[in-house]
Formats: C-alpha cells, sequence, structure tokens
C-alpha cells in the first residue's frame, strides 16, 4: 500500500513561549494507516495541528499530500478531513444539522443519512449538541471529518474516553475508510488501538519520533520475545541450545519450568517442539509471550503510557 | 455493513457563494434558536418601544413619544444584533472550538466573517420590520431621506460588528458575555436611546455624543423625525468607529 508519503515532516520544531512542543521531529506517513503514539505531553497534538495547517512551525519542513498546510491551505482543505480532540460543533446545533452543514461545504460529500445511521446518531433526534453524550459527540465529529469524501483523514485520539462498543465502531469505520483507498493519521495513547488499526506507527516521546514501523517490526526488533513450557525436571539444556538459532537463549527457571527467549516465531515453536519429541518430552503448558507496544515503550522510554 | 468503495475519496469544495450562503443560514438559525439571544435582539427593543411610547415614564420633547423613541429602537436593534448579540454567539463559537473547525473546513476565513456579517444583516431586517410595523400601530409618522437611514444602519452595523468581533476574538466568552451585557446596557441608558442625551450635563452630553450608539440614534432621529437630509456628522462618528474597530479586530482577532 505504500507510494508517495502523504505526510511528510521534516525537522519541525514548534514552540509555545518556553516550552518546546516539537524538537526536531521528523515523519513520513505512506498511505494506509499510520498511528503516532505516545503519552500525553509527547507533541502529538501539536505535529497533527500543524499538519492540519493550524499551527505554523517555528522550523522545519511539513507536506501534506505534498502542499504546504498554511500556504496552500485553500488547496488543501477540501482533501483533507479533521477530527478535533474536541468541540468544535454549535452548541445550539443538533447532529445531523451540522453534519449536512459540514456536507454542503463539499462538492460530493457522503450520503448524511447512510452517515448517520452508520453511526449511530440517528437516536440524537432533535437533542442539542451541548446536550449529546461524550461519545455521541466523538461520533459526530468522526462523521464530521470524513462526511466530505477526503483524500486523507486526521483523527486526533478518535476513541479517547468511548465505551468498547463504540471503540469498535469507530475502528470499523477506520478499517472502511482504508479499504476503500482514504488515508488515515490517528493520534492515541492506546497501544491496542495502534496494534489493532495501523499499518505504521510512530513512536512520540519529548516530541520527537524514537521508533517508527510497522506493529510487527516494532514488537520484534523492541524486545526479546519467551516461549515457555514445563516438562520433567532436569532437561539438558545444552542440546535444546544447539537445536535452537544461535542468537536465542534457553533456561530451567525453577525444576520443570522453561523459558526460551529470542525471535518466537511458528519456526521456533516448531523446533522446541520437535526437540521434546526427539527427547521424549510432552511438554505442558506451553505459551508464547509476545512483546506488546507497551513493552516497547517501556523499553524505549522508561516511562509507561499513562492516560 | 457499507458498501465497498462508499468512502472513496473524492474530494471538492462548494462553490464560495454556495458557501457563504449555507454558512450564512446556519449562523440566522443558530441565533433565532437561542433564547438569551431573541431576548436581547426582539423582546427588549419591542418591550422598550412599546412601554415607553404608551407610558409617560421619560420626557422625550416635543411631540409623539413614538416618533422619538422609533429611531432609537432601530439604532438598539442594530446595537443588538451587530455588537451584543455577535460579540457573545462568536466569543463562545471561538471557545467551544466552532471557529478552529470551521477554519479546517473548505470555507476561507473571510468567508466565515462574510457569512456572518449577512446573518447579522439579515437578523437586523426581520428587527426592522418588526420594530417599523409596531411603531407604526402606535401612530409613527417618519419622513426624511430612505437613503439616508439605510447608510446610516449599514455603517452603525460596520461600527458595532468590529467593536463586538474584536471584544470576541480577544476576552475569555465569559468575559465577553459579562462585558457585552454590560456594556449594552451603559449604551442603552447613556446612548440617546430611550433618554434624550439633553438630560445629561453639557460635558458629558458631547463626550456621548461620540459614541457609536449616539450617533446612530441621533443620526436616525434627525432623518425620521426631524427630515433632514444626510447626517453627515454622525455618519463620520460611526465611520470611524468602523475602521477603528474592524481593523482592531483583523489585527488582533484570535480564533482559538
Amino acid at each position: 500500500m505504500r507510494s508517495d508519503p502523504v505526510v511528510q515532516v521534516q525537522a519541525l520544531v514548534k514552540r509555545y513561549r518556553t516550552k518546546t512542543a516539537v524538537d526536531g521531529l521528523d515523519l513520513v506517513a505512506g498511505t494506509g494507516i499510520t498511528a503516532v503514539l505516545g503519552p500525553n505531553g509527547a507533541g502529538k497534538t501539536t505535529t497533527v495541528e500543524t499538519c492540519e495547517g493550524y499551527r505554523k512551525p517555528d522550523s522545519g519542513t511539513v507536506r501534506v499530500l505534498g502542499l504546504d498546510p498554511v500556504r496552500e491551505a485553500a488547496a488543501l482543505r477540501p482533501r483533507i478531513g479533521v477530527m478535533l480532540q474536541s468541540g468544535g460543533v454549535y452548541s445550539g446545533a443538533r447532529a445531523d444539522e451540522m453534519l449536512r452543514h459540514m456536507a454542503k461545504l463539499h462538492a460530493h460529500p457522503l450520503d448524511v443519512d447512510a452517515l448517520i445511521e452508520r453511526l449511530g446518531l440517528g437516536s440524537c433526534g432533535r437533542t442539542t449538541y451541548r446536550r449529546l453524550s461524550g461519545g455521541q459527540q466523538q461520533r459526530l465529529a468522526l462523521a464530521l471529518a470524513v462526511v466530505g469524501r477526503p483524500e486523507l483523514v486526521f483523527l486526533d485520539e478518535p476513541t479517547a474516553g468511548l465505551d468498547p462498543q463504540a471503540r469498535r465502531a469507530t475502528w470499523d469505520l477506520v478499517r472502511d475508510l482504508r479499504a476503500d483507498g482514504v488515508s488515515v493519521i490517528l493520534t492515541t495513547h492506546y497501544m491496542d488501538e495502534a496494534e489493532q488499526l495501523a499499518d505504521d506507527v510512530a513512536i512520540i516521546d519529548a516530541g520527537r519520533v524514537i521508533a517508527q514501523g510497522s506493529p510487527e517490526e516494532l514488537c520484534r526488533g523492541g524486545a526479546e520475545n519467551t516461549l515457555r513450557f514445563s516438562g520433567r525436571p532436569g532437561l539438558d539444556i545444552g542440546s535444546l541450545l544447539k537445536a535452537l538459532p544461535a542468537d536465542c537463549t534457553a533456561a530451567e527457571l525453577t525444576p520443570g519450568a522453561y523459558r526460551v527467549g529470542g525471535k518466537v516465531d511458528p519456526q521456533l515453536l516448531a523446533t522446541v517442539t520437535s526437540w521434546c519429541a526427539q527427547h521424549g518430552v510432552m511438554p505442558e503448558k506451553i505459551s508464547v509471550e509476545r512483546h506488546t507496544l507497551e513493552d516497547v515503550f517501556l523499553e524505549m522510554t522508561g516511562k509507561e503510557l499513562r492516560s | 455493513m457499507t458498501a465497498v468503495g462508499t468512502y472513496t475519496p473524492k474530494p471538492g469544495a462548494a462553490p464560495l457563494t454556495r458557501m457563504i450562503a449555507v454558512q450564512a443560514a446556519l449562523e440566522t438559525k443558530m441565533l433565532l434558536r437561542n433564547g438569551e439571544q431573541l431576548l436581547l435582539t426582539v423582546v427588549i427593543p419591542t418591550l422598550l418601544l412599546v412601554l415607553f411610547s404608551s407610558v409617560d415614564v421619560v420626557d422625550t420633547g416635543e411631540g409623539e413619544a413614538v416618533d422619538f423613541l422609533a429611531p432609537g429602537i432601530l439604532a438598539l436593534a442594530v446595537m443588538s444584533t451587530a455588537f451584543t448579540g455577535q460579540a457573545i454567539a462568536t466569543g463562545f463559537e471561538r471557545r467551544y472550538g466552532v471557529l478552529k473547525r470551521l477554519a479546517a473546513s473548505p470555507l476561507p476565513r473571510w468567508g466565515l466573517m462574510a457569512a456572518k456579517t449577512l446573518s447579522v444583516l439579515v437578523t437586523e431586517i426581520l428587527q426592522v420590520i418588526l420594530v417599523t410595523v409596531i411603531a407604526f400601530a402606535l401612530g409613527w409618522s417618519p419622513g426624511g431621506n430612505p437613503l439616508a437611514v439605510l447608510l446610516l444602519l449599514l455603517l452603525g452595523t460596520a461600527a458595532f460588528s468590529g467593536l463586538g468581533l474584536l471584544m470576541a476574538g480577544t476576552l475569555k466568552a465569559e468575559a465577553t458575555l459579562a462585558a457585552a451585557n454590560l456594556v449594552f446596557l451603559l449604551l442603552l441608558v447613556g446612548g440617546g436611546v430611550v433618554v434624550p442625551l439633553d438630560k445629561f450635563p453639557d460635558t458629558a452630553q458631547s463626550l456621548l455624543g461620540l459614541l457609536p450608539i449616539s450617533a446612530l440614534s441621533d443620526g436616525l432621529r434627525d432623518v425620521l423625525q426631524h427630515g433632514a437630509g444626510m447626517p453627515w456628522g454622525d455618519l463620520g462618528i460611526l465611520a470611524v468607529w468602523g475602521v477603528v474597530g474592524l481593523t482592531a479586530a483583523a489585527r488582533f482577532f484570535r480564533w482559538e
């Protein structure tokens, strides 16, 4: 799915008074779904809002769909969809009213009724925005971002505070967008969101991208994974190590509890089980512990991702 | 489930005139739906007109009270919509991210401002019709040059819009709400709307006469009550306020 980058950020610096929010950030996002992951205050929103044309870089360059978001805003704005973290709607407007309005500002909008149905906003009826629930407000903001049939949508924390069902509905829509060729840049501090959705993840900390890659690449590259099994005590670890690839480790942690560390893939699992078969061992309780983005993040920054 | 291809990109802005028209329609709808705004733009001017015309509370000088009051109430209507109403609405739109969100839509910022102006003008037309009908029912007999009246109303709108947007774009929404209402009240009393300026001491009179509300009510009264031609002095005062206010608003307005 990779072709020309949809977003290209080079050496971006953005300061607010004395605080440096973004500190020499480089980011290239291709088509598909790119997650910008990091703790609060890492610079995610500042980066995205610079791409949306809201902020002028103090230095560095930003190109979105090949355009300068500030100087070529008029050409860019019809092509992008924006979901703000909060607000953005007249407090006295109804959900369908605001959505129809945004549709009218575009030349070829989506079918508003279908979108309302899709996002479960039909039940909002005549309720005005200020009386909608947080989840309804979030879904309306998402609908506003996509109704103009953009090439690229920016979603800033799209599922923050949503219940699991609404969250899944949002994820489904994001996947449908991708399937139809819409690129998505989303910021999140939810690891599972990035793992579930993203083709590409950029981990941001203290205003810089500290790692970027597919979720699989990041999990593989960052930390060793672990395979555990139990069998009879006192197995020949030396023999097991010979059967394993060179960079693997193996140990008997407590009598009968074994741990194999390294790049755990189906091949490694097969190697371990066939070694067991050759040695007449019945491995019980085999488990594979895959490292998550959470572990990767913790390892790289020494910090927990907090909400 | 949604059919494949539903979201296939097909971006594009609507034609500019359509964007401005639908934006103006929405802004007007929001205003007419808002109870506090209606109180300010419809109820208060109407009540004042009816009350002060039928009950002899203030000495409005020679002639029918309504002939003195109707021009003042027209000026008040312009102030309530272009200044107070617009300042409060825009202040809260800024606070709630509406201005920010619209800034990322295909509608250009100047298009949003044009739509706001259009919405103010539409509201004023409705107000003028309402005030005129009620005033006629109360026995109003206006004279003068309609073109001068139109020019006064337009320059008054420009003057009050500049000040209202300056306030909305620089102060916090709550501060705008309080200040806009306070100014409304002060100018209602001290701007020759229902109380003739000659009731004030001489020195105060000359200062109060420079206020946009005084210029507008005085100009309208000169034309509608006394049949004057072009009230150049009042038009000049309004023009200065308009240029200063709009320039300052353009310079200092913050969208977030």
